[in-house]
């Protein structure tokens, strides 16, 4: 348990008669990219909900950062950002607004200077004094990020974080989803997208039937199947390349 | 713990203040119905409606604040589950903050737009003649009257805010709260009302409530009106303030 920043063990919740979740257990390590894999209505949010202390589970134990989430919640919350399946923000303040908000309610010190810094690091800089209701979603999601950055938690939870974007919006997301890692921050995100998944996880967990059915690193689970066979066929562009190509060029979205 | 209590809902108050100010429609709209109704009253019908009293307007006055605070609910019940729907809610519950405060900062916002409609519909009810004897214990009390019934229909209103489907169902609660005072001495006297309605109109709250401003208004003794009224409305509070944090807890269950 001292080595894992999230511990889950035989997890169990029923909405009514809905058993969602029939004992999970997994673990995420320190400074690790864990991706929770799974259909709509798999149970990701719950489990999500659940490490955030948003919900209480029937059955088994969840723990993140070493805290348990049933009796110590309130140390769970400090340790903890998350980040919603629809961008959390408020949509009548600014951009610069939302993140002084957030960082005036974690008490820090000169909320103002902390602000400027998460706008510049996540190029939200010109948009700062807009409403965020004029902000494209990849934009939206990007502060969402930023907003969970404040106070510098150790465990960071992105539900579904790219769902609803576009490619673009998508690749922007990814890469602050990389830089965290790179800073040291264990990052948990549930996402329906296998390509998702692949691109961004240390360790991939399989989330079917209320109970993981999977869990290892890209590798072991490609292990699983039967080995590669090699067949030649002409690498067309996908439409995403094409997509790509021809508007990413200005990463700066200006809608 | 209380320290942070205060500190966090004072910034939340800060940030839905805030959607006030940039959607200062919210706060038009809530006043326009009833300064609307009081010129149709005043204007058009008053000057058929037997009161006893030599101005219509001072007569009407108190419903129409009853019907302000009734309709500016509505807004507390939208803005709250805007938190709910937006995400911004669960945000705001899984941070290092007092929980209740996210709460408290919409009850505290939602008292002080109700207040800026009330002054609103006052300014306009004087210009068109309303005049009260009251001095200034007088209108503090008529003050307190107000903000505590605000406060009552406020937890009310947090109930559809929490557990509402649509936008619609959250503010709908508040059309039976408007037509509320039409049944009640708001608008004309209860004598002139037949049997069952005239006892319903004098036992429910809102006749009590305006009476008690009206008499308070007028400069004159209230006597026994104005206990009735702190009764109801201390009464509503309660039970909608436990209803409402026990909705709320099962929210987090």
């Amino acid at each position: 348990m001292t080595g894992s920043a999230v511990h889950v063990s035989g997890l169990e919740k029923s909405y009514k008669d809905l058993q969602v979740l029939r004992g999970v257990d997994f673990d995420v390590a320190r400074g690790s990219i864990f991706a929770l894999l799974g259909s709509n209505g798999a149970g990701k949010t719950t489990i999500v909900k659940i490490l955030a202390t948003l919900l209480k589970a029937d059955a088994g134990t969840a723990g993140v950062n070493g805290f348990d989430v049933a009796s110590q919640p309130a140390d769970v919350r400090q340790s903890i950002s998350l980040t919603g399946q629809f961008a959390a923000v408020d949509e009548i303040l600014t951009g610069r607004e939302n993140l002084v908000l957030v960082a005036r309610l974690r008490h820090l010190a000169n909320p103002a200077a902390i602000a400027d810094d998460l706008l510049d690091r996540f190029a939200l800089t010109e948009a700062a004094t807009r409403p965020v209701s004029t902000y494209s979603g990849g934009m939206r999601r990007r502060l969402d990020i930023a907003m969970s950055l404040i106070g510098s938690p150790p465990v960071i939870f992105l539900d579904e974080p790219t769902t609803g974007l576009d490619p673009q919006g998508r690749l922007e997301v990814w890469q602050a989803v990389r830089e965290l890692a790179a800073a040291g921050t264990t990052v948990l995100l549930t996402t329906q997208y296998l390509d998702e998944a692949e691109q961004l996880a240390d360790r991939i967990a399989i989330l079917h039937d209320g109970r993981i059915i999977v869990d290892g690193t890209l590798a072991e689970l490609k292990a699983l199947l039967p080995p590669a066979k090699v067949e030649y066929v002409e690498k067309q562009p996908t439409l995403e390349d094409v997509f790509l190509a021809l508007v990413g060029s200005d990463n700066e979205d200006e809608k | 713990m209380t320290t942070q209590f205060f500190g966090d809902t004072a910034v939340l108050t800060r940030r839905s203040l805030r959607h006030i100010t940039r959607s200062f429609d919210t706060i038009i709209t809530t006043a326009i119905t009833p300064i609307a109704m009081m010129l149709l009253f005043v204007y058009v019908l008053g000057g058929a409606i037997e009161t006893g009293t030599d101005s219509y307007v001072t007569y009407l006055l108190p419903g129409i604040l009853i019907i302000t605070i009734a309709s500016g609910i509505a807004y507390t019940a939208y803005r709250l589950f805007q938190d709910m729907t937006s995400g911004i809610f669960d945000r705001f519950h899984s941070m290092p903050i007092a929980r209740s405060s996210v709460l408290w900062a919409h009850v505290v916002t939602s008292v002080v737009a109700n207040l800026v409609s009330i002054v609103v519909v006052v300014v306009v009810a004087l210009i068109m003649g309303f005049r009260s004897g009251a001095g200034v214990l007088g209108w503090l009390a008529v003050a307190g009257i107000l903000i505590l019934f605000t406060l009552a229909l406020t937890w009310m209103a947090v109930i559809p805010g929490l557990t509402a489907k649509t936008v619609d169902g959250a503010s709908a609660f508040s059309y039976p709260l408007i037509f509320l005072p039409f049944i009640s001495s708001a608008f004309v006297p209860t004598e002139t009302m037949p049997g069952p309605v005239r006892w319903f109109a004098e036992n429910q709250p809102v006749t009590s409530i305006v009476n008690a401003i009206r008499a308070l208004f007028a400069g004159t003794p209230v006597g026994a009106d104005l206990w009735v009224a702190l009764a109801w409305c201390v009464a509503i509070l309660v039970v909608a303030y436990l209803f409402a944090m026990a909705v709320y807890r099962r929210k987090l269950a």
